[in-house]
């Protein structure tokens, strides 16, 4: 097991542990806190697997994924706060 | 004589072992603090933080090439995205009314808004008007 398995090993658990947290999450807010955690976390997967790879596709999936999860991160949280989405 | 190359993947790996502990200590005070602010508070920042090291670890590795520049792009996307939307998740928790944990001692939001007409407030924001 080099290192860069071991750093994806971690990542997979970190994810494990917001999964957690949304499966628990007393409330909806808890569930779009680890939704939100998630995002950035798969950027971080993407982060590894670029130099795992060598490849500079993941780094492009990375920048995409962080601006997508940020507005789904806004979309949930205006559906808590009870205002539509075209305000 | 020292050999740069392996040096530098040694210094990215440092970097990307300290992202990841950043990672995993902020998902653990995800599990474990006791309400939804709190939650937000460690994670948010503690998944910041490991992520740009992870980032920056795609820099070291890499140079400031092509993919190196894409590395820093993101960092700097995370680093505007992210405390926008904690920020954002936190006011509409506090909005639709999750509670504080009972040990908390003090909600100068909500101080905030009793100040200024707590239930004006609320209606404006049904209406969906900005305060």
């Amino acid at each position: 097991m080099n290192a860069l398995e071991l750093l994806m090993a971690g990542l997979c658990l970190a994810s494990s542990l917001c999964l957690w947290r949304a499966w628990l999450g007393p409330t909806a807010a808890d569930r779009a806190v680890a939704v939100d955690l998630l995002g950035i976390l798969m950027v971080g997967f993407c982060a590894v697997l670029t130099v795992q790879t060598g490849r500079d596709l993941y780094m492009v999936v990375g920048l995409a994924w962080s601006l997508v999860a940020f507005v789904g991160s806004l979309a949930l949280a205006k559906h808590l706060e009870g205002r539509r989405f075209d305000d | 004589m020292i050999d740069f190359a392996e040096t530098r993947d040694l210094a990215a790996y440092v970097l990307m072992a300290f992202g990841l502990a950043f990672d995993l200590v902020g998902c653990i005070g995800l599990v474990r603090l006791p309400d939804v602010y709190n939650r937000l508070q460690a994670g948010t920042k503690c998944v910041t933080l490991g992520t740009f090291l992870l980032l920056l670890g795609v820099v070291v590795r890499f140079g400031l090439g092509a993919m190196g520049w894409k590395a820093l792009l993101c960092v700097w996307f995370v680093a505007m995205t992210s405390p926008t939307a904690a920020h954002a998740i936190a006011r509409a928790a506090h909005r639709s009314g999750v509670p504080l944990a009972p040990v908390s001692v003090l909600d100068r939001y909500r101080e905030d808004g009793d100040a200024r007409g707590g239930a004006e407030e609320h209606d404006a924001v049904h209406q969906g008007a900005m305060p």
